[in-house]
Protein backbone atom coordinates (compact mmCIF):
# COMPACT_ATOMS: atom_id res chain seq x y z
CA UNK A 1 0.00 0.00 0.00
CA UNK A 2 2.78 2.10 1.23
CA UNK A 3 4.50 1.24 -2.30
CA UNK A 4 1.06 2.47 -4.29
CA UNK A 5 1.35 5.48 -2.45
CA UNK A 6 4.24 6.71 -2.84
CA UNK A 7 3.59 6.07 -6.93
CA UNK A 8 0.68 8.47 -6.81
CA UNK A 9 2.73 10.75 -4.80
CA UNK A 10 5.34 10.51 -7.73
CA UNK A 11 2.96 10.82 -10.12
CA UNK A 12 1.76 13.99 -8.44
CA UNK A 13 5.19 15.57 -8.47
CA UNK A 14 5.80 14.37 -11.81
CA UNK A 15 2.86 16.36 -12.91
CA UNK A 16 4.05 19.14 -11.47
CA UNK A 17 7.33 19.14 -12.69
CA UNK A 18 6.78 17.99 -16.32
CA UNK A 19 5.58 21.44 -17.33
CA UNK A 20 8.30 23.08 -15.05
CA UNK A 21 10.73 21.44 -16.50
CA UNK A 22 9.82 22.01 -20.27
CA UNK A 23 9.98 25.78 -19.24
CA UNK A 24 12.96 25.79 -17.46
CA UNK A 25 14.62 24.38 -20.90
CA UNK A 26 13.33 27.16 -22.58
CA UNK A 27 14.16 29.29 -20.11
CA UNK A 28 17.88 28.66 -19.30
CA UNK A 29 18.16 25.67 -17.71
CA UNK A 30 19.65 23.82 -20.27
CA UNK A 31 21.73 25.35 -23.73
CA UNK A 32 19.81 28.34 -24.27
CA UNK A 33 17.77 28.34 -27.85
CA UNK A 34 18.87 30.43 -30.12
CA UNK A 35 15.69 33.22 -30.52
CA UNK A 36 15.26 32.54 -34.61
CA UNK A 37 14.64 28.90 -33.39
CA UNK A 38 12.18 29.93 -30.13
CA UNK A 39 10.33 32.53 -32.15
CA UNK A 40 6.54 32.11 -30.95
CA UNK A 41 5.98 34.63 -33.88
CA UNK A 42 7.02 35.18 -37.41
CA UNK A 43 8.04 38.66 -38.46
CA UNK A 44 9.92 37.83 -41.20
CA UNK A 45 9.26 38.72 -44.47
CA UNK A 46 7.99 42.53 -46.35
CA UNK A 47 5.56 44.52 -44.93
CA UNK A 48 3.74 47.72 -45.90
CA UNK A 49 2.83 50.69 -43.92
CA UNK A 50 -1.10 51.10 -44.06
CA UNK A 51 -1.76 54.46 -43.13
CA UNK A 52 -4.97 55.45 -41.64
CA UNK A 53 -4.22 57.38 -38.56
CA UNK A 54 -2.17 60.31 -38.13
CA UNK A 55 -2.33 60.84 -42.09
CA UNK A 56 -1.90 64.29 -42.63
CA UNK A 57 1.57 63.67 -40.02
CA UNK A 58 3.12 61.05 -41.62
CA UNK A 59 1.57 61.26 -45.64
CA UNK A 60 2.42 65.06 -46.05
CA UNK A 61 5.16 67.37 -43.92
CA UNK A 62 2.86 69.04 -41.73
CA UNK A 63 3.21 73.10 -41.23
CA UNK A 64 6.79 74.03 -39.58
CA UNK A 65 5.28 74.85 -35.88
CA UNK A 66 2.82 71.96 -35.32
CA UNK A 67 3.41 69.54 -32.86
CA UNK A 68 -0.46 68.40 -31.92
CA UNK A 69 -0.99 64.96 -30.51
CA UNK A 70 2.72 65.05 -29.03
CA UNK A 71 3.13 65.79 -25.30
CA UNK A 72 6.38 68.03 -25.73
CA UNK A 73 7.89 69.77 -23.41
CA UNK A 74 8.53 73.99 -23.16
CA UNK A 75 12.36 73.17 -23.85
CA UNK A 76 11.48 71.53 -27.42
CA UNK A 77 9.06 74.42 -28.26
CA UNK A 78 12.27 76.66 -29.97
CA UNK A 79 13.65 73.83 -31.89
CA UNK A 80 10.08 73.17 -33.23
CA UNK A 81 9.46 77.07 -34.13
CA UNK A 82 13.29 77.35 -35.44
CA UNK A 83 13.20 73.60 -37.69
CA UNK A 84 15.15 74.33 -40.59
CA UNK A 85 15.73 71.52 -43.05
CA UNK A 86 18.39 73.50 -44.87
CA UNK A 87 20.26 73.92 -41.93
CA UNK A 88 19.80 69.74 -41.54
CA UNK A 89 20.99 69.27 -45.48
CA UNK A 90 24.17 71.69 -44.95
CA UNK A 91 25.02 69.09 -41.46
CA UNK A 92 24.52 66.40 -43.33
CA UNK A 93 21.16 65.37 -40.63
CA UNK A 94 19.03 64.39 -43.54
CA UNK A 95 18.37 61.11 -41.79
CA UNK A 96 16.70 62.78 -38.75
CA UNK A 97 13.10 61.65 -38.82
CA UNK A 98 14.58 57.97 -39.56
CA UNK A 99 15.23 57.24 -36.54
CA UNK A 100 14.06 54.94 -33.94
CA UNK A 101 11.57 56.90 -32.74
CA UNK A 102 9.89 57.88 -35.89
CA UNK A 103 10.96 55.32 -38.70
CA UNK A 104 8.13 52.97 -37.56
CA UNK A 105 5.61 55.78 -38.83
CA UNK A 106 7.22 56.82 -41.97
CA UNK A 107 5.48 55.52 -44.60
CA UNK A 108 7.26 52.65 -46.79
CA UNK A 109 8.13 48.95 -46.78
CA UNK A 110 9.91 46.46 -44.02
CA UNK A 111 11.88 43.49 -44.95
CA UNK A 112 12.71 41.91 -41.96
CA UNK A 113 15.09 38.89 -41.75
CA UNK A 114 17.20 37.04 -39.60
CA UNK A 115 20.87 38.22 -39.94
CA UNK A 116 21.72 35.40 -37.66
CA UNK A 117 20.45 33.15 -35.05
CA UNK A 118 19.97 35.87 -32.03
CA UNK A 119 19.99 38.55 -34.54
CA UNK A 120 16.98 39.75 -36.12
CA UNK A 121 17.34 42.44 -38.67
CA UNK A 122 14.74 45.50 -40.22
CA UNK A 123 15.51 47.12 -43.54
CA UNK A 124 13.21 49.68 -44.57
CA UNK A 125 13.47 51.29 -48.31
CA UNK A 126 12.73 54.65 -46.83
CA UNK A 127 15.26 56.46 -45.60
CA UNK A 128 17.36 53.19 -46.57
CA UNK A 129 17.93 52.56 -42.63
CA UNK A 130 18.88 49.31 -40.89
CA UNK A 131 17.83 47.76 -37.30
CA UNK A 132 19.34 45.06 -35.69
CA UNK A 133 17.68 43.33 -32.91
CA UNK A 134 19.96 41.67 -30.88
CA UNK A 135 18.56 38.95 -28.34
CA UNK A 136 21.90 37.62 -27.31
CA UNK A 137 24.01 40.53 -24.57
CA UNK A 138 26.56 42.23 -26.57
CA UNK A 139 28.45 45.27 -25.72
CA UNK A 140 26.57 48.76 -26.30
CA UNK A 141 28.18 50.41 -29.48
CA UNK A 142 30.25 53.86 -28.12
CA UNK A 143 28.56 56.31 -30.03
CA UNK A 144 24.93 57.08 -30.64
CA UNK A 145 23.35 56.30 -33.98
CA UNK A 146 19.85 56.84 -35.96
CA UNK A 147 18.72 53.12 -35.32
CA UNK A 148 21.05 53.33 -31.49
CA UNK A 149 21.45 49.91 -29.32
CA UNK A 150 18.18 47.87 -29.54
CA UNK A 151 17.67 44.97 -26.97
CA UNK A 152 15.04 42.68 -27.52
CA UNK A 153 13.23 39.56 -26.03
CA UNK A 154 10.27 37.19 -27.00
CA UNK A 155 7.24 37.37 -25.02
CA UNK A 156 5.95 34.43 -24.94
CA UNK A 157 2.01 33.74 -24.64
CA UNK A 158 1.49 30.18 -22.63
CA UNK A 159 -0.99 28.59 -23.11
CA UNK A 160 -2.54 25.98 -25.95
CA UNK A 161 -2.62 28.33 -28.25
CA UNK A 162 0.73 29.52 -28.46
CA UNK A 163 1.68 32.95 -30.05
CA UNK A 164 3.00 35.46 -28.28
CA UNK A 165 4.89 39.57 -28.73
CA UNK A 166 8.40 40.81 -29.71
CA UNK A 167 9.55 43.68 -27.07
CA UNK A 168 12.94 45.57 -28.20
CA UNK A 169 13.79 48.42 -26.20
CA UNK A 170 16.50 50.87 -27.85
CA UNK A 171 18.62 53.45 -26.43
CA UNK A 172 21.49 54.91 -27.54
CA UNK A 173 20.39 56.97 -30.20
CA UNK A 174 21.26 59.72 -32.26
CA UNK A 175 19.00 62.96 -31.52
CA UNK A 176 16.18 63.03 -34.05
CA UNK A 177 12.73 64.11 -34.79
CA UNK A 178 9.49 61.96 -34.14
CA UNK A 179 7.88 63.77 -37.25
CA UNK A 180 9.58 65.32 -40.28
CA UNK A 181 8.61 68.81 -39.34
CA UNK A 182 11.47 69.23 -36.42
CA UNK A 183 9.45 67.48 -33.73
CA UNK A 184 12.43 66.56 -31.61
CA UNK A 185 13.67 63.79 -29.39
CA UNK A 186 16.71 63.78 -27.82
CA UNK A 187 19.55 61.12 -27.37
CA UNK A 188 18.76 61.01 -23.99
CA UNK A 189 15.62 58.85 -25.68
CA UNK A 190 14.36 55.36 -24.72
CA UNK A 191 11.83 53.47 -27.26
CA UNK A 192 10.51 50.80 -26.34
CA UNK A 193 8.40 48.91 -29.25
CA UNK A 194 5.91 45.04 -29.02
CA UNK A 195 5.59 43.96 -32.53
CA UNK A 196 2.40 41.89 -32.65
CA UNK A 197 0.55 39.76 -35.39
CA UNK A 198 -3.09 40.04 -35.87
CA UNK A 199 -4.60 38.12 -39.04
CA UNK A 200 -6.45 39.74 -41.67
CA UNK A 201 -9.25 38.11 -44.44
CA UNK A 202 -7.69 36.12 -47.08
CA UNK A 203 -4.48 34.76 -45.26
CA UNK A 204 -3.21 38.16 -44.55
CA UNK A 205 -1.30 39.38 -41.53
CA UNK A 206 -1.06 42.95 -39.57
CA UNK A 207 1.61 43.60 -37.97
CA UNK A 208 0.73 46.50 -35.14
CA UNK A 209 4.22 48.06 -33.78
CA UNK A 210 3.32 49.56 -30.32
CA UNK A 211 5.90 52.24 -29.83
CA UNK A 212 6.52 54.05 -26.99
CA UNK A 213 9.04 57.25 -26.76
CA UNK A 214 10.11 58.71 -23.75
CA UNK A 215 11.95 61.59 -23.73
CA UNK A 216 13.31 63.42 -20.36
CA UNK A 217 13.85 66.18 -22.30
CA UNK A 218 11.66 66.97 -24.47
CA UNK A 219 8.43 64.96 -23.72
CA UNK A 220 6.68 65.63 -20.78
CA UNK A 221 5.22 62.17 -20.56
CA UNK A 222 5.57 59.02 -23.28
CA UNK A 223 4.66 59.64 -26.77
CA UNK A 224 2.93 56.22 -27.98
CA UNK A 225 1.68 55.02 -31.29
CA UNK A 226 1.07 52.21 -32.73
CA UNK A 227 1.49 52.17 -36.63
CA UNK A 228 0.70 49.23 -38.86
CA UNK A 229 1.79 46.96 -41.92
CA UNK A 230 0.13 44.71 -44.07
CA UNK A 231 2.10 41.37 -45.06
CA UNK A 232 3.48 41.47 -48.76
CA UNK A 233 4.32 38.21 -50.71
CA UNK A 234 7.49 39.12 -51.99
CA UNK A 235 9.56 42.19 -52.73
CA UNK A 236 8.40 43.38 -55.78
CA UNK A 237 7.27 46.85 -54.66
CA UNK A 238 10.29 47.54 -52.49
CA UNK A 239 11.75 50.70 -53.31
CA UNK A 240 15.03 52.32 -51.69
CA UNK A 241 14.51 55.88 -51.22
CA UNK A 242 17.01 58.23 -49.73
CA UNK A 243 16.62 60.43 -46.37
CA UNK A 244 14.84 63.79 -47.07
CA UNK A 245 14.76 66.53 -44.75
CA UNK A 246 11.78 68.12 -46.05
CA UNK A 247 10.09 65.05 -47.41
CA UNK B 1 -2.45 -3.74 11.02
CA UNK B 2 -6.34 -2.17 10.72
CA UNK B 3 -4.86 1.00 11.79
CA UNK B 4 -2.30 0.26 9.19
CA UNK B 5 -4.81 -0.34 6.34
CA UNK B 6 -7.09 2.42 7.37
CA UNK B 7 -4.07 4.99 7.02
CA UNK B 8 -2.79 3.67 4.03
CA UNK B 9 -6.18 3.56 2.35
CA UNK B 10 -7.13 7.20 3.58
CA UNK B 11 -3.51 8.89 2.35
CA UNK B 12 -4.06 6.98 -1.05
CA UNK B 13 -7.42 8.74 -1.25
CA UNK B 14 -6.32 12.04 -0.46
CA UNK B 15 -3.33 11.65 -2.43
CA UNK B 16 -5.55 10.91 -5.48
CA UNK B 17 -8.02 14.29 -4.16
CA UNK B 18 -4.46 16.03 -4.08
CA UNK B 19 -3.12 15.10 -7.67
CA UNK B 20 -6.49 15.37 -9.42
CA UNK B 21 -6.51 18.23 -7.55
CA UNK B 22 -3.22 19.64 -8.80
CA UNK B 23 -3.89 18.47 -12.26
CA UNK B 24 -7.19 20.67 -12.35
CA UNK B 25 -5.14 23.66 -11.51
CA UNK B 26 -2.65 22.69 -13.26
CA UNK B 27 -5.05 22.76 -16.92
CA UNK B 28 -6.80 25.49 -15.17
CA UNK B 29 -3.85 27.51 -15.00
CA UNK B 30 -2.51 26.82 -18.48
CA UNK B 31 -5.60 28.46 -19.43
CA UNK B 32 -5.72 31.46 -17.57
CA UNK B 33 -2.25 32.76 -18.65
CA UNK B 34 -3.16 32.82 -21.93
CA UNK B 35 -5.23 36.11 -20.65
CA UNK B 36 -4.28 38.89 -19.25
CA UNK B 37 -6.27 41.63 -17.16
CA UNK B 38 -8.30 43.94 -18.75
CA UNK B 39 -10.91 45.11 -16.07
CA UNK B 40 -11.02 48.38 -14.74
CA UNK B 41 -10.58 52.04 -16.52
CA UNK B 42 -8.52 52.54 -19.40
CA UNK B 43 -7.62 56.45 -20.18
CA UNK B 44 -7.34 57.02 -23.62
CA UNK B 45 -4.07 58.04 -25.28
CA UNK B 46 -4.40 61.15 -27.92
CA UNK B 47 -1.37 60.49 -29.73
CA UNK B 48 -3.09 59.04 -33.00
CA UNK B 49 -5.36 60.95 -35.02
CA UNK B 50 -7.92 59.07 -37.00
CA UNK B 51 -11.21 61.49 -37.42
CA UNK B 52 -9.03 65.13 -37.34
CA UNK B 53 -11.55 66.78 -34.90
CA UNK B 54 -14.29 65.50 -37.15
CA UNK B 55 -14.05 68.21 -39.76
CA UNK B 56 -17.10 68.02 -41.93
CA UNK B 57 -15.68 66.56 -44.78
CA UNK B 58 -12.45 64.06 -43.92
CA UNK B 59 -12.42 60.49 -45.04
CA UNK B 60 -8.79 60.85 -44.69
CA UNK B 61 -7.44 56.85 -44.06
CA UNK B 62 -10.37 55.60 -46.05
CA UNK B 63 -10.84 53.26 -48.64
CA UNK B 64 -14.33 53.95 -49.99
CA UNK B 65 -16.81 53.01 -53.27
CA UNK B 66 -17.64 55.38 -54.93
CA UNK B 67 -21.40 54.89 -54.11
CA UNK B 68 -20.16 55.67 -50.10
CA UNK B 69 -17.94 58.74 -51.09
CA UNK B 70 -21.71 59.94 -52.06
CA UNK B 71 -23.59 59.02 -49.44
CA UNK B 72 -20.96 60.34 -47.31
CA UNK B 73 -20.81 63.82 -49.16
CA UNK B 74 -25.06 63.87 -49.08
CA UNK B 75 -24.59 63.62 -45.16
CA UNK B 76 -25.09 67.10 -43.34
CA UNK B 77 -24.32 66.93 -39.47
CA UNK B 78 -27.59 68.72 -39.02
CA UNK B 79 -29.42 65.41 -38.97
CA UNK B 80 -28.15 65.23 -35.16
CA UNK B 81 -29.68 67.92 -34.10
CA UNK B 82 -33.43 66.66 -35.41
CA UNK B 83 -35.34 64.99 -32.26
CA UNK B 84 -35.62 61.70 -33.47
CA UNK B 85 -31.56 61.01 -34.10
CA UNK B 86 -30.10 63.04 -31.40
CA UNK B 87 -29.75 59.79 -29.56
CA UNK B 88 -29.19 57.45 -32.47
CA UNK B 89 -25.79 56.92 -30.78
CA UNK B 90 -22.91 55.78 -32.77
CA UNK B 91 -21.69 52.16 -33.76
CA UNK B 92 -19.43 49.53 -32.39
CA UNK B 93 -16.45 51.38 -34.44
CA UNK B 94 -16.74 54.62 -32.03
CA UNK B 95 -14.72 51.93 -29.21
CA UNK B 96 -11.37 53.41 -31.08
CA UNK B 97 -12.80 56.06 -32.88
CA UNK B 98 -14.70 58.36 -30.07
CA UNK B 99 -12.70 60.09 -27.43
CA UNK B 100 -13.74 58.26 -24.21
CA UNK B 101 -11.79 55.69 -22.48
CA UNK B 102 -12.68 52.05 -21.66
CA UNK B 103 -14.41 50.85 -18.57
CA UNK B 104 -14.40 47.38 -18.87
CA UNK B 105 -16.29 44.42 -16.52
CA UNK B 106 -16.68 41.26 -16.71
CA UNK B 107 -19.65 38.80 -15.81
CA UNK B 108 -19.13 35.72 -14.49
CA UNK B 109 -21.43 32.40 -13.73
CA UNK B 110 -22.32 32.22 -10.50
CA UNK B 111 -22.32 28.55 -10.09
CA UNK B 112 -18.71 27.81 -12.20
CA UNK B 113 -17.36 30.93 -11.74
CA UNK B 114 -16.32 31.27 -15.64
CA UNK B 115 -16.72 34.27 -17.70
CA UNK B 116 -19.66 34.78 -19.52
CA UNK B 117 -19.12 38.14 -20.84
CA UNK B 118 -16.86 41.23 -21.09
CA UNK B 119 -18.54 44.39 -21.14
CA UNK B 120 -16.73 47.97 -22.36
CA UNK B 121 -19.59 50.17 -20.68
CA UNK B 122 -21.29 53.20 -22.56
CA UNK B 123 -20.73 56.69 -22.94
CA UNK B 124 -22.83 59.60 -23.85
CA UNK B 125 -23.69 58.67 -27.20
CA UNK B 126 -22.18 55.11 -27.63
CA UNK B 127 -24.09 52.19 -26.43
CA UNK B 128 -21.98 49.54 -24.49
CA UNK B 129 -20.41 46.50 -26.09
CA UNK B 130 -20.72 43.16 -24.55
CA UNK B 131 -18.21 40.96 -25.66
CA UNK B 132 -19.48 37.49 -25.19
CA UNK B 133 -16.71 35.01 -23.97
CA UNK B 134 -19.22 31.85 -22.92
CA UNK B 135 -19.07 30.16 -27.10
CA UNK B 136 -22.64 30.70 -27.97
CA UNK B 137 -24.20 30.87 -31.30
CA UNK B 138 -24.48 34.10 -33.37
CA UNK B 139 -28.27 34.44 -33.87
CA UNK B 140 -30.03 34.51 -37.19
CA UNK B 141 -28.79 37.09 -40.13
CA UNK B 142 -32.60 38.09 -39.27
CA UNK B 143 -31.75 38.23 -35.55
CA UNK B 144 -31.97 42.16 -34.54
CA UNK B 145 -29.36 44.75 -35.49
CA UNK B 146 -28.58 46.82 -33.07
CA UNK B 147 -25.66 49.89 -32.70
CA UNK B 148 -23.82 47.61 -30.51
CA UNK B 149 -23.92 44.72 -32.65
CA UNK B 150 -23.54 41.23 -31.15
CA UNK B 151 -19.97 40.11 -30.18
CA UNK B 152 -18.07 37.16 -29.30
CA UNK B 153 -14.66 36.61 -28.45
CA UNK B 154 -12.32 34.23 -27.67
CA UNK B 155 -8.24 34.43 -25.93
CA UNK B 156 -5.98 34.05 -28.33
CA UNK B 157 -2.23 34.12 -29.04
CA UNK B 158 -1.96 36.68 -25.73
CA UNK B 159 -4.83 38.41 -26.79
CA UNK B 160 -8.45 38.88 -26.97
CA UNK B 161 -10.05 38.25 -30.52
CA UNK B 162 -13.43 39.63 -31.22
CA UNK B 163 -15.65 39.81 -33.83
CA UNK B 164 -18.86 41.91 -34.27
CA UNK B 165 -21.83 41.36 -36.43
CA UNK B 166 -25.36 42.31 -36.57
CA UNK B 167 -24.58 45.99 -36.63
CA UNK B 168 -26.92 48.61 -37.29
CA UNK B 169 -26.73 50.13 -40.81
CA UNK B 170 -25.05 53.66 -39.56
CA UNK B 171 -22.28 55.47 -39.81
CA UNK B 172 -17.94 54.89 -39.00
CA UNK B 173 -17.19 58.32 -39.12
CA UNK B 174 -18.73 61.05 -37.57
CA UNK B 175 -18.66 62.64 -40.88
CA UNK B 176 -21.08 60.53 -42.36
CA UNK B 177 -19.01 58.03 -43.73
CA UNK B 178 -21.77 54.94 -44.04
CA UNK B 179 -21.40 51.44 -42.83
CA UNK B 180 -23.94 48.59 -44.06
CA UNK B 181 -25.62 46.46 -41.78
CA UNK B 182 -23.79 43.96 -43.69
CA UNK B 183 -20.43 44.96 -41.96
CA UNK B 184 -18.29 42.88 -39.48
CA UNK B 185 -16.22 43.89 -37.68
CA UNK B 186 -12.81 42.13 -35.94
CA UNK B 187 -10.94 43.44 -32.60
CA UNK B 188 -7.78 42.43 -30.85
CA UNK B 189 -6.94 44.12 -27.53
CA UNK B 190 -3.39 43.59 -26.96
CA UNK B 191 -1.64 44.18 -23.80
CA UNK B 192 1.90 45.33 -22.72
CA UNK B 193 2.58 46.39 -19.45
CA UNK B 194 -0.49 49.30 -18.62
CA UNK B 195 -0.73 50.10 -22.15
CA UNK B 196 -3.50 48.06 -23.91
CA UNK B 197 -3.78 48.50 -28.14
CA UNK B 198 -6.82 48.21 -29.47
CA UNK B 199 -7.03 47.12 -33.26
CA UNK B 200 -10.22 47.50 -35.56
CA UNK B 201 -10.42 45.95 -39.13
CA UNK B 202 -13.48 46.98 -40.18
CA UNK B 203 -15.07 44.89 -43.23
CA UNK B 204 -18.37 46.30 -45.54
CA UNK B 205 -18.59 45.10 -48.95
CA UNK B 206 -20.61 47.48 -49.78
CA UNK B 207 -18.99 50.89 -48.58
CA UNK B 208 -15.47 49.66 -48.08
CA UNK B 209 -12.87 48.86 -50.81
CA UNK B 210 -10.53 47.80 -48.10
CA UNK B 211 -10.89 47.37 -44.42
CA UNK B 212 -10.60 50.39 -42.11
CA UNK B 213 -7.63 49.62 -39.76
CA UNK B 214 -7.41 51.87 -36.58
CA UNK B 215 -5.42 50.70 -33.65
CA UNK B 216 -6.18 53.20 -30.30
CA UNK B 217 -3.90 53.01 -26.81
CA UNK B 218 -5.70 53.57 -23.77
CA UNK B 219 -3.50 53.18 -20.31
CA UNK B 220 -4.65 51.39 -17.96
CA UNK B 221 -6.23 54.54 -14.95
CA UNK B 222 -5.90 54.39 -11.18
CA UNK B 223 -8.89 56.34 -10.68
CA UNK B 224 -12.02 55.09 -12.26
CA UNK B 225 -13.00 56.73 -15.47
CA UNK B 226 -15.51 59.62 -15.67
CA UNK B 227 -18.98 58.06 -16.16
CA UNK B 228 -21.31 60.58 -19.07
CA UNK B 229 -24.83 60.30 -18.36
CA UNK B 230 -26.96 59.13 -21.32
CA UNK B 231 -28.25 61.16 -23.96
CA UNK B 232 -31.17 63.05 -23.48
CA UNK B 233 -33.65 64.88 -26.27
CA UNK B 234 -34.08 68.35 -26.29
CA UNK B 235 -35.06 71.05 -28.68
CA UNK B 236 -32.35 71.83 -31.18
CA UNK B 237 -34.15 74.47 -33.73
CA UNK B 238 -36.00 71.46 -35.89
CA UNK B 239 -39.74 70.20 -35.43
CA UNK B 240 -40.05 66.53 -35.53
CA UNK B 241 -41.41 65.46 -39.45
CA UNK B 242 -39.26 68.21 -40.65
CA UNK B 243 -37.48 67.01 -43.57
CA UNK B 244 -34.09 65.09 -43.08
CA UNK B 245 -31.15 67.56 -43.98
CA UNK B 246 -28.72 66.89 -46.40
CA UNK B 247 -26.38 67.84 -49.37
CA UNK B 248 -26.88 67.31 -53.03
CA UNK B 249 -23.47 64.91 -53.11
CA UNK B 250 -21.90 67.91 -56.00
CA UNK B 251 -22.54 71.15 -54.07
CA UNK B 252 -21.36 70.08 -50.85
CA UNK B 253 -20.31 73.51 -49.32
CA UNK B 254 -17.16 71.72 -47.20
CA UNK B 255 -15.63 69.44 -49.90
CA UNK B 256 -12.50 71.29 -50.51
CA UNK B 257 -12.71 72.99 -46.53
CA UNK B 258 -9.98 70.38 -45.05
CA UNK B 259 -8.19 70.51 -48.55
CA UNK B 260 -7.84 74.36 -47.43
CA UNK B 261 -6.57 73.75 -44.28
CA UNK B 262 -3.89 71.83 -44.41
CA UNK B 263 -3.04 71.71 -48.67
CA UNK B 264 -4.13 68.08 -48.62
CA UNK B 265 -4.97 66.22 -51.96
CA UNK B 266 -8.36 65.64 -52.51
CA UNK B 267 -8.10 62.01 -53.41
CA UNK B 268 -6.98 61.67 -50.05
CA UNK B 269 -9.46 63.83 -48.02
CA UNK B 270 -11.99 62.11 -49.93
CA UNK B 271 -11.06 58.26 -49.38
CA UNK B 272 -9.65 56.95 -52.11
CA UNK B 273 -7.34 53.68 -52.07
CA UNK B 274 -4.00 54.62 -53.47
CA UNK B 275 -3.93 57.22 -50.87
CA UNK B 276 -2.91 54.44 -48.00
CA UNK B 277 0.29 53.36 -49.24
CA UNK B 278 3.91 54.69 -49.52
CA UNK B 279 3.56 55.08 -53.43
CA UNK B 280 0.70 57.59 -52.72
CA UNK B 281 3.22 60.08 -51.42
CA UNK B 282 6.12 59.67 -53.61
CA UNK B 283 3.07 60.74 -56.34
CA UNK B 284 2.39 63.86 -54.34
CA UNK B 285 5.93 64.59 -53.52
CA UNK B 286 6.38 67.39 -56.66
CA UNK B 287 3.04 68.77 -56.26
CA UNK B 288 2.67 69.54 -52.43
CA UNK B 289 2.93 72.45 -51.10
CA UNK B 290 3.16 72.79 -47.57
CA UNK B 291 0.62 74.89 -45.19
CA UNK B 292 2.16 78.23 -43.59
CA UNK B 293 3.70 78.07 -40.46
CA UNK B 294 1.79 77.13 -37.52
CA UNK B 295 0.33 80.20 -35.35
CA UNK B 296 -2.40 78.70 -33.44
CA UNK B 297 -3.21 75.87 -31.24
CA UNK B 298 -0.47 74.07 -32.73
CA UNK B 299 0.01 71.91 -29.74
CA UNK B 300 -1.30 69.12 -27.80
CA UNK B 301 -3.38 71.14 -25.52
CA UNK B 302 -5.12 72.50 -28.90
CA UNK B 303 -6.51 69.63 -30.29
CA UNK B 304 -9.53 71.25 -32.73
CA UNK B 305 -8.95 72.27 -35.91
CA UNK B 306 -8.80 76.00 -36.61
CA UNK B 307 -11.41 77.02 -38.81
CA UNK B 308 -9.81 79.65 -40.83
Amino acid sequence: MRARSAAVVALVLLTLAGPVAVRAQQRGGGPPRPARDAAPIDLTGYWVSYVTENWRYRMVTPAKGEYRRIPVSPAALPFINNWDPAADDRAGNQCKSYGAGAIMSVPGRLHITWQDADTLRVDTDAGTQTRLFHFAARAAASAPSWQGDSIATWERAIGPDGGGSLRVVTSNVRAGYLRKNGVPYSERSTVTEHFDLAPLADNGRLLLVTTTVEDPVYLTGPYIVSPHFKKEPDGSKWDPTPCSSTW
Amino acid sequence: MLINLVVSSSLIRHTRRAAVAVVLVLLTAGKASAQFDMLGSWAPLGSEDVQNDSVPVDYLGLALTDEARVRALAYDESQKSMVERQCAGWGAAYTVLGPFGLRITSQTDPVTNRVVSITIGAWEDWNEMVIWMDGRPRPSDNALHTQAGFTVGRWEGGALAARTTHVKAGFIRKTGVPLTDKATIDWRFFRHGDVMTVLMVATDPVYLVEPEIVTKGFRLSRTPLDYRAGCVTGYEGREPGDAVPHYDPDKNPFVDEFVKLYHLPREAVLGYRETLYPEYRKKIKDTYVPPPTCSDSCGAAGNFVVRR
